[in-house]
């Protein structure tokens, strides 16, 4: 039997299987969701129950610029992404350069942020309830901006070495989900933190 | 000729299903008329362990029923549709399914379960949502690791370990009503013959009732996980008559005990460390991390039920309390044999 | 039809090669391997193996109980015992088992060479491995709060304050964090693993609707684990972050609360337990029409059922929660969800008693596990309707009785189910079938001991036992009913040796297998026992649920009734 083959004759169109790359991606979306609701709801928990020290509304500025930055970001993905497929490796690099400097630039303005906090205000993750499920969510975010940060730059260092392919397009579209997906926990995040529960 | 006999499946399943009932029937027996020493649910002596019970009786006639019949099919099939040792090897009719009989046996468990989900939401209710008439004793249990604080708020004293409460008649009910707070970690308090278990939460207030219909001890103890000694920290609920209730409560309200041939105890308990967790009212006593010892001989057990209140044992475990509770919160003290004579002399005057 | 080719042959000699090879060369391909049946089945053998430790523990925490006022452990070694019983067992003894089952049969099944990221297979694989030795390293760290070891004491489900630094000294907490972390990103990795070979990898003519029963299982309890690891996740982050960075996420002097900590314990908790019964569910789907003889009854209705379940399991968490204070209306509500929970679950015995009715049952040894697995499920979900009844479980929760239930839920359904799954795929693993007398003595010897102790460990609470203690108070007529459960421990020891003993005897000196010794239906059973490394010569192309009945009865294929 192990030689033979087992073919059950048939009249059937065959059935289109998505891609592998994309269908793993979004399971991780929703692992990684889940992390986040958890964080979100911990903070919407505790919204008003700090014991001490300031009140989001004291200290809380809306991260406006970055914001954009980080929205845009998608945006210039998506260009690179369309780029890629046509072959047009230059300008995708060019896209992907873009993206990175936007991602960054969000990086370091939630750091001045964080430093703001710290050192003008006194709030630190021990300091109160705000405290605590302020920085774990935003930090949280802030580490997968990060780790997104590191895989696009991973992918610029091979673009500009030249291994970078139109063939490669579908996995740079498995890439971009991830960034969109970080996108949208800002998005959420940023309503959270400081609008809702403000 | 050697003939073989064999059953029927029907005979089969009904031997099994007598085994089974017989089976059953002991053991529920054994269960449901237990000793009045037992803390069974089965033996409810409160208004919300009886709600609980006659709702359990009703859950379990209808899982016993379903029981029964399910699993009569299922011994059947498995007898009836065995493979004879005879069998032509032929494969038996492929059926795939069938609608009928899909919507019948999804139809029949849904009403079933709203019928059972609207019997529990009316005794949820009826215990949660219950109104306290004037007349209601006010407690307020507290727990600790692994002792219980009870504080009668209105009566002005607090107590440790023996809770008591005056019985209450069903035609002028006099429940007790007990806000349930902790200093540390969850415990649960459950002492089943009265009500069901309601947890004590660090950072939350917690309410239950219990209004016993008859006079006695009942016992139970903590039901959450809360440390080492989670296991000894029991429970006594002293229900008496009205009048032995209120003589009890007087006593309570009482300050300390003074005897003259105690004061070296005191003296002792005074000026060692004792003072710093144990409170006893009218001395310079005032810890509140263990538990109140004004009226410690009024109760019959120390260290949460785990030892009989006996000199003896009050000796040791003043000495060693590993020696009743290995890893409970209190020290052994490295007294001198006479210091912890006198203080166990002391306290034993403390009625 | 036995020829060279499918003679089986120990494992890890590929055909045509030598048969000694360095020893060092054999477990170096072991480790480096990113072969799914490897990794399956190593998952697997990590699972039994800690299914017997945590065995132990439960046989040492036995031997405690069985008189009142035992002296036979310490209090403290008591505590650390059943927290390493509860941890062991469901994180390092019954998920990779499940998981190993998984990524074993998932690609044969569907006629896949290998999953959808072997080498995310193999990282998924050693970080729960990892997690596990983490976590009894425990046992050998010393400088916890007393000094002998410092395995966790704060139960499996941990809850806080008890785990804050104040009342948790020293590291015993931490270890049961990283050990379950780490884990934790090995079971999201094969979940990822599990759904998206299942999406994406399935032969020609394999839709949907096509794979077998055990795989839509799967599918749904990868779901579950990426919707509910992930909250322990979060939480277990959110107390490390409270037990070295000064957060107050549950630290109720700060104004934190204990109760969240519990939400976001039981919404993991929950459906982890479906994450480990709906594969064993799976199991029985399959073992259970090919020895009736007939196909599963409804394969349609059920995979709906077991969508229901796996929907209706992320809303029912709370009721591990019912004494914890909460309003009517929300005590109300999860008691609704989790008495629905109880219909899908109930059509699926039904089902299953479809597929026996009419047909003409073999009960060899994978069978009668799997038909007492069925019958056990009965009672279990019965404990289970008796405890959805909020104010019953204000009684009956936290007290023996809840212990007997998710027994009978795990021992009575899920390692049966896995025990009948070893007799079955044993022989397409090894190529050699397990002695079936001594699999006989096994089941009954199991079957004895688990209805002696799990039968009566309801009575004592309903006699208001609690648990988790380390001992009881004689006179409260708790004595006798501990003793008999003790004594059931025996007769399932000697069960499981017997058990090792036939696996063990069988890879030598089993009967040889064949490729399909069961006369089954799915695709496994089309290659050589064991499969080759790329387990099908050419992907199979198929156009039912039964393509080797199609093959078989070319006169009544199941396509033509599907």
């Amino acid at each position: 039997m192990a030689a033979s083959t087992l073919t059950v004759p048939q009249p059937e169109v065959p059935i289109s299987l998505p891609p592998r790359g994309h269908v793993g991606m979004w399971c991780l979306i929703i692992a990684e969701s889940a992390i986040f609701t958890i964080f979100v709801v911990a903070y919407l928990y505790y919204a008003g129950k700090s014991l001490s020290g300031p009140t989001p509304r004291e200290v809380l500025e809306v991260p406006i610029f970055i914001s954009i930055c980080l929205f845009s970001s998608s945006f210039t993905i998506v260009m690179g992404e369309k780029a890629i497929h046509h072959g047009n490796i230059k300008l995708f690099t060019l896209w992907l350069f873009a993206t990175i400097v936007l991602g960054a630039i969000f990086v370091a303005g939630s750091l001045r942020e964080w430093y703001r906090l710290i050192y003008e205000h006194g709030v630190t993750i021990s300091s109160s309830l705000f405290g605590t499920t302020f920085y774990s969510l935003v930090g949280l975010h802030l580490s997968h901006v990060i780790v997104g940060l590191t895989m696009l730059s991973l992918v610029l260092i091979f673009a500009l070495l030249g291994f970078v392919k139109q063939e490669h397009a579908e996995r740079m579209g498995v890439l971009a989900l991830y960034w969109h997906f970080v996108d949208t926990v800002w998005v959420v995040v940023l309503s959270v933190v400081y609008f809702i529960a403000r | 000729m050697h003939q073989h006999f064999t059953f029927s499946s029907s005979a089969w399943v009904v031997m099994l299903g007598m085994v089974f009932l017989a089976a059953f029937v002991s053991v529920a027996s054994k269960v449901c008329l237990a000793d009045p020493a037992v803390p069974s649910i089965f033996s409810p002596s409160s208004t919300p362990a009886d709600s609980i019970y006659h709702l359990s009786l009703f859950v379990l006639a209808v899982t016993g029923v379903i029981f029964v019949v399910v699993f009569s099919l299922l011994a059947y099939a498995a007898i009836k549709f065995r493979r004879r040792t005879d069998d032509d090897g032929r494969e038996p009719p492929q059926i795939y399914g069938s609608n009928q009989v899909e919507l019948a046996w999804t139809v029949i468990p849904v009403l079933i379960v709203v019928v059972l989900f609207l019997a529990a939401a009316r005794v949820i209710h009826a215990v949660e949502d219950a109104k306290f008439p004037p007349g209601t004793v006010e407690v307020t249990a507290i727990g600790h690791q692994f002792w219980w604080e009870f504080q009668y708020p209105g009566q002005g004293f607090i107590t440790a370990n023996e809770l008591h409460v005056p019985v209450s008649d069903s035609n002028h009910p006099t429940p007790t009503h007990i806000t349930l707070m902790s200093a540390d970690t969850d415990h649960s308090f459950w002492v089943p013959k009265l009500a069901g278990k309601t947890d004590l939460i660090p950072n939350r207030v917690n309410n239950m009732w219990i209004d016993p219909h008859e006079t006695g001890v009942y016992v139970g103890q903590c039901a959450q996980y809360c440390g080492t000694q989670h296991a000894k920290m029991l429970l006594r609920v002293v229900v008496e008559s009205r009048e032995d209730f209120d003589k009890w409560l007087a006593n309570q309200k009482q300050p300390a005990a003074d005897v003259a041939s105690a004061m070296d105890g005191r003296r002792v308990f005074e000026s060692t460390a004792c003072v710093n967790c144990h409170t006893i009212s009218g001395t310079n006593a005032k810890g509140k991390f263990g538990p109140d010892l004004t009226h410690l001989m009024s109760r019959t057990t120390i260290a949460s039920g785990a030892a009989e209140n006996t000199k003896e044992n009050l000796r040791l475990w003043i000495k060693d309390p590993d020696t009743f509770k290995p890893g409970c919160l209190m020290p052994a003290m490295q007294m001198s044999e006479q210091d912890i004579n006198a203080v166990t002399a002391y306290l034993m005057t403390l009625h | 039809m036995l020829d060279a080719d499918s003679v089986s042959r120990p494992m890890f000699v590929p055909p045509g090669e030598a048969v000694t090879r360095p020893l060092f060369d054999r477990v170096h391909e072991w480790i480096v391997t990113v072969d799914h049946k490897k990794l399956g089945l190593m998952y697997v053998c990590y699972g039994l193996l800690f299914l017997v430790i945590g065995g132990v523990e439960a046989t040492l925490m036995r031997i405690q109980l069985a008189v009142a006022h035992n002296h036979f452990v310490s209090p403290q070694t008591f505590n650390q015992l059943f927290t390493m019983h509860g941890t062991t067992m469901i994180f390092f003894a019954a998920m990779p088992i499940v998981f190993g089952f998984a990524v074993y049969l998932t690609p044969l099944m569907l006629g896949a060479r290998d999953m959808a990221f072997p080498r995310l297979n193999a990282w998924g694989f050693w970080m729960s491995a990892l997690g596990g030795i983490i976590l009894y390293f425990s046992f050998l760290g010393g400088g916890g709060l007393y000094g002998a070891g410092s395995a966790p004491d704060v139960g499996w489900f941990a809850y806080a304050p008890l785990t804050s630094p104040a009342f948790s000294v020293g590291h015993s907490t931490d270890y049961w964090i990283i050990g379950i972390f780490i884990s934790g990103f090995g079971s999201i990795a094969t979940a990822v693993n599990i759904i998206t070979t299942i999406l994406c990898l399935r032969c020609p003519g394999m839709t949907l609707n096509r794979i077998p029963m055990l795989a839509w299982l799967n599918l749904v309890m990868a779901t579950q684990v990426l919707l509910a690891v992930s909250p322990l996740t979060a939480a277990q982050v959110m107390l490390m972050i409270d037990r070295y960075l000064g957060g107050h996420f549950f630290d109720t002097q700060a104004g934190g609360s204990a109760v969240l900590w519990m939400h976001f314990f039981w919404i993991f908790g929950h459906p982890e337990v479906y994450v480990l019964v709906l594969p064993a569910f799976g199991i029985l789907s399959e073992v259970i029409p090919v020895f009736s003889r007939k196909p599963i009854f409804g394969y349609s209705i059920m995979v709906v059922a077991t969508l229901a379940i796996g929907f209706i399991s992320m809303s029912v968490w709370a009721h591990h929660m019912f004494t914890v204070g909460m309003t009517s209306w929300a005590n109300a509500f999860f008691v609704a969800s989790t008495a629905a929970i109880a219909v899908p679950t109930g059509i699926k015995i039904f089902n299953w008693l479809g597929t026996m009715w009419g047909g003409k049952i073999i009960f060899k040894t994978a069978m009668l596990f799997c038909v007492g697995a069925v019958c056990q499920m009965l009672i279990a979900g019965l404990t289970g309707i008796m405890l959805s009844a909020a104010p019953f479980d204000w009684q009956l929760g936290n007290s023996y009785f809840v212990v007997a239930h998710f027994h009978y839920v795990i021992l009575g359904v899920i390692v049966f189910a896995v025990f009948g799954a070893i007799y079955y795929w044993y022989p397409k693993v090894t190529g050699r079938l397990l002695s079936e007398t001594l699999g006989r003595w096994h089941f009954w010897l199991f079957l004895i001991g688990f209805h002696l102790t799990f039968d009566f460990m309801h009575i004592p609470g309903i006699l208001g036992m609690p648990r988790r203690i380390y001992t009881y108070e004689p006179g409260r007529g708790w004595d006798a009913w501990n003793l008999i459960v003790s004594f059931g421990v025996v007769f399932q020891a000697a069960a499981i040796l017997i058990w090792v003993v036939n696996v063990f005897v069988s890879y030598y000196k089993g009967d040889i297998a064949g490729n399909d010794p069961w006369n089954a239906w799915t695709l496994e059973w089309s290659t050589t026992s064991p499969p080759p490394d790329y387990n099908f010569a050419e992907i199979p192309v198929v156009r039912s649920r039964r393509p080797l009945w199609d093959l078989k009865h070319p006169e009544d294929p199941d396509w033509k009734y599907e």
